[in-house]
């Protein structure tokens, strides 16, 4: 092949929001039929420098060719005509479309006054066979799986005609075997000589799927690199900045008596139907449970039910031999719970109240912090100054919004409120969402202090590099239910994938 | 932009919104050649310039108080409580009701009664609101309005059909009620130039005591701002959305009754049918958001709200200018204050922080309360 022609040249590329230089400096070069990994943390500007490449911002200053021709992309429409598509990690379909009515959304082929359903469900079929996404066009969005919809997601850009294609966080979402095929679909894209960019944190993927790989780190570009020349270790510092510790120190388990028992849970979901599907498991003092699974299967519910947030239709809960089932949520707290929610901004913090406020939000009605109803904020706010100091929130003073810190102090201040209540089971929930490797390091290595204490701690995540590091035991969550137990030292991704999809152990497939 | 703390853009932003609003009142007048100086100034002098006005001016903020505060408490809980007007009125009616039933009751009883009954009335009539919110999710806005018809036409078919006749001069008009319920002072009133100016203003200013100590001070209240801030992480921190939305709505509605029974046992001394919802409810609702929600802010807006009805009255007489147009001054005045988020635009607030705004470019952080809030309302 011959690969040398640069189909995108990004140049000294600034974007300044308000003072904030969210890309200072930037330079990109995309060359024809190959896949070039952008990879940098949260915040370093990856989503930004995307955004400008497909028109959803201008850039401050710097220049952009698109195939040797300096262009200006003012609006996503002169992005797509450039032949440039975007598929973005939240998807954009409608759930009641059918994927066909789906893919010509807002690109109708017309005959008459008429919608021409015949000649693009023909085109679409065409495409689908050429690049082996196996789409069926008739069925409706909702009923088909996530990484079907990504493949959607991948025909509607091929449907616009687009020849430079960028992928936002594309395996966020997808299971070990879905990975792997979607690093074949789009390494088969790239061969049929669309060039891709494929916006990532994960370093095995980099290894696996792209030919160059572009790093920025706090809006800088660090350089970029051909993927066969350069180690994950250096990957990883280069993105961070400094040398990281990639395998977390963890001693073995000093397992206690049992702190969470939960027996034959079923819980009914808002449309009424079983997403619980009388669920038991046991954790207990100095160990961490890890549930992994798929988004969807169960974990919201699970959470909600431990934290009497949604009401439990029939088995039973119980927390240190005490019954819990359908208690309300401040006596579950008192009875020794902690929560970390997964959705920070939403269900942990009042983004308008102050940091003392928000580290005041689980003790504000109790001696010392009140008294008789009114409120001691001299207290509250001696106290909030010691988890600060405690917890390393970085921040000027407590009396500060909470919504003006960054997300990783965001999370930290979470962390301090429900550490602080010294509960003897910790719920995290996605503790590390969102975060950037300095931030995922303390709150694991928190996580790790507390089991250290004797805590029992139930950790649900959607990363499997998470609940592999920091597991004694993992249970996988398929459809409501656990699909098997695993020990993280005798298991593989590929093991846990299967039973992420619902084939259970042995060979035994699921009824 | 100008680059200003969060504080000192909340003073300057209503500041702004008064002068706009003034500046095109003026440029109003001189459209229909009247002298906005003369205006003005008749304006101030008739409001401000004599202890009678001075009086007046006093006794008109005195309800506006009470249910700008009504209206705060709700929108510190995230709810548009638009049915001050009906509780208002509901508390009117109540008040000089026990007032004129009991006309030989002590002072020292009738009037704490009266006033208290006043207080309540209002709080049912909210309190049904919050209820139907909390217990079936119902959109406060549109039963808050329908309360209000409910409440208007109520108080006609009590006056016409179930007060005694004992009590009425005729169906529309209630007696004048006795000294023993009136919150009127005789050395107040003749101190201030024989205006209407009454006890109310001492029970005004007290409210707005309990108002800043309640929310600032209480768990209640902080409980209350939680959840009207975020109502997923109030439940989340083992708050009650229920309660705590039943009790706003309770404190609330509670307020706004007492504009009405200083307007009753206080300016009026009876209650006549009203053909309208009342007044004091829309101002009231005005005040509040021209006073950002704090009780310094909402007795200071109350105060320049009556100064523009008291002297609105005054530029008609002295300065000829038909009510007509006085009413337009006024409505851009408030239609300034109606639009600070434009204003607003104006500033960039600084931020206090030493973080960089690292989240902003994140597709992950998808979480949006400010957003959840606009759609309660």
């Amino acid at each position: 092949m011959e690969n040398t022609t640069n189909v995108i040249e990004m140049k000294h590329i600034v974007k300044d929001f308000n003072g904030f230089k969210a890309n200072n400096d930037i330079n990109l070069t995309l060359r024809k039929g190959e896949i070039l990994a952008l990879l940098g943390e949260n915040g370093a500007g990856k989503s930004t420098l995307m955004s400008i490449l497909s028109g959803l911002l201008m850039p401050t200053s710097g220049e952009i060719d698109v195939r040797g021709q300096e262009v200006e992309i003012k609006n996503p429409t002169v992005a797509k005509n450039l032949g440039i598509g975007m598929v973005h990690q939240h998807f954009m379909l409608m759930e009641s479309f059918t994927v066909l009515e789906n893919i010509i959304l807002g690109h109708e082929t017309i005959k008459g006054p008429k919608l021409d359903f015949k000649k693009a469900q023909q085109q679409i079929e065409e495409l689908s066979q050429r690049y082996n996404l196996n789409i069926d066009p008739k069925k409706k969005v909702s009923e088909i799986t996530v990484a079907q919809q990504q493949r959607v997601e991948i025909l509607k850009v091929l449907y616009r005609g687009a020849d430079i294609m960028i992928f936002d966080e594309p395996t966020a979402v997808l299971t070990p075997q879905e990975i792997t095929e979607f690093i074949q679909i789009i390494k088969e894209l790239a061969k049929e000589g669309k060039s891709i960019i494929l916006i990532t944190h994960k370093l095995e993927e980099i290894k696996r799927a792209a030919d160059r790989v572009t790093v920025i780190r706090a809006g800088k570009s660090v350089g970029t690199f051909d993927v066969s020349g350069v180690t994950n270790n250096r990957l990883a510092e280069l993105m961070v900045g400094r040398h990281v510790n990639m395998k977390l120190d963890k001693p073995s388990a000093e397992v206690g008596k049992t702190t969470l028992k939960v027996s034959d849970l079923k819980v009914k979901n808002k449309q009424g139907i079983l997403a619980l599907k009388g669920l038991s498991f046991a954790l207990r003092a100095g160990e961490i449970l890890g549930v992994a699974g798929i988004d969807g299967n169960g974990q919201d519910e699970l959470v909600r039910a431990l934290t009497g947030m949604q009401h439990v239709d029939s088995g039973k809960i119980s927390i240190n031999d005490e019954d819990m089932t359908n208690q309300k949520v401040r006596k579950i707290t008192e009875k020794g719970v902690s929560y970390i929610p997964s959705d920070r901004q939403k269900y942990g913090l009042i983004l308008p109240f102050s940091i003392s406020d928000n580290l005041a939000l689980q003790n504000y009605y109790h001696q010392p912090y009140s008294s008789h109803h009114v409120m001691h904020y001299d207290l509250i706010h001696q106290h909030a100054d010691e988890l600060i100091t405690k917890f390393d929130i970085r921040t000027t003073g407590s009396s500060l919004p909470v919504s003006d810190l960054s997300g990783g102090n965001q999370q930290k201040v979470i962390i301090a409120r429900e550490l602080d209540l010294d509960s003897d089971l910790i719920i995290a929930f996605q503790p590390t969402r969102g975060l950037d490797v300095g931030a995922i390091e303390y709150i694991h290595q928190q996580l790790l202090l507390e089991r250290a204490k004797g805590k029992a701690i139930l950790l649900i995540s959607y990363e499997l590099d998470e609940i592999m590091q920091l597991s004694d035991r993992i249970i996988v969550l398929h459809d409501g239910d656990i699909s098997g137990e695993v020990k993280p030292e005798e298991t593989s991704d590929e093991e846990l994938g299967l039973l992420m999809t619902g084939i259970k152990k042995e060979g035994n497939a699921l009824a | 932009m100008l680059k200003v703390t969060p504080k000192t853009k909340k003073i300057l932003v209503p500041l702004i919104s008064i002068f706009a609003g003034f500046l095109v009142g003026a440029l109003i007048m001189l459209i229909w050649s009247y002298n906005p100086f003369e205006a003005y100034s008749s304006m101030f002098s008739s409001a401000l310039g004599n202890m009678n006005g001075i009086g007046e001016t006093i006794r008109e903020a005195t309800p506006l108080i009470f249910t700008a505060i009504g209206f705060a408490i709700a929108s510190s809980a995230g709810f548009f409580n638009i049915g001050l007007p009906g509780q208002a009125q509901a508390g009117w009616l109540t008040s000089i009701w026990i007032v004129l039933a009991n006309p030989n009751m002590p002072k020292v009883i009738l009037l704490p009664l009266a006033v208290i009954a006043g207080a309540l009335a209002g709080a049912v009539v909210a309190g049904v609101a919050g209820w139907l919110r909390a217990q079936f999710g119902t959109n406060e806005v549109i039963t808050t309005i329908m309360l209000n018809y409910i409440v208007l036409y109520s108080c006609q078919y009590l006056m016409q059909q179930v007060m005694s006749s004992k009590l009425r001069i005729d169906t529309d008009t209630t007696k004048t009620i006795t000294a023993n319920g009136s919150l009127k002072i005789d050395w107040l009133s003749s101190m201030f130039g024989d205006s209407r100016i009454n006890a109310g203003i001492f029970l005004a200013l007290i409210g707005v005591f309990i108002y800043w100590y309640l929310m600032k001070k209480t768990t209640t209240g902080f409980e209350i701002r939680s959840v009207g801030a975020n109502p997923y992480a109030s439940r989340y921190a083992g708050m009650s959305t229920k309660k705590n939305i039943i009790y706003s709505m309770l404190l609330s509605g509670g307020f706004a009754g007492l504009g009405g029974v200083v307007q009753g046992l206080g300016t009026y001394q009876n209650y006549f049918t009203q053909t309208t919802s009342l007044d004091i409810g829309w101002d009231g609702l005005s005040v509040a958001l021209l006073g950002g929600g704090t009780a310094i802010g909402i007795l200071l807006a109350a105060i320049l709200f009556s100064i523009l009805k008291i002297g609105g009255l005054g530029m008609q007489t002295i300065a000829g200018i038909p009510y007509e147009i006085v009413s337009i001054v006024i409505a851009a005045i408030i239609f300034f204050v109606a639009i600070q988020y434009v204003i607003g635009l104006l500033f960039k607030t600084r931020k206090a922080s030493v973080e960089e705004p690292e989240q902003k470019t994140d597709g992950t952080n998808t979480a949006n309360t400010t957003s959840t809030e606009g759609g309660q309302r």
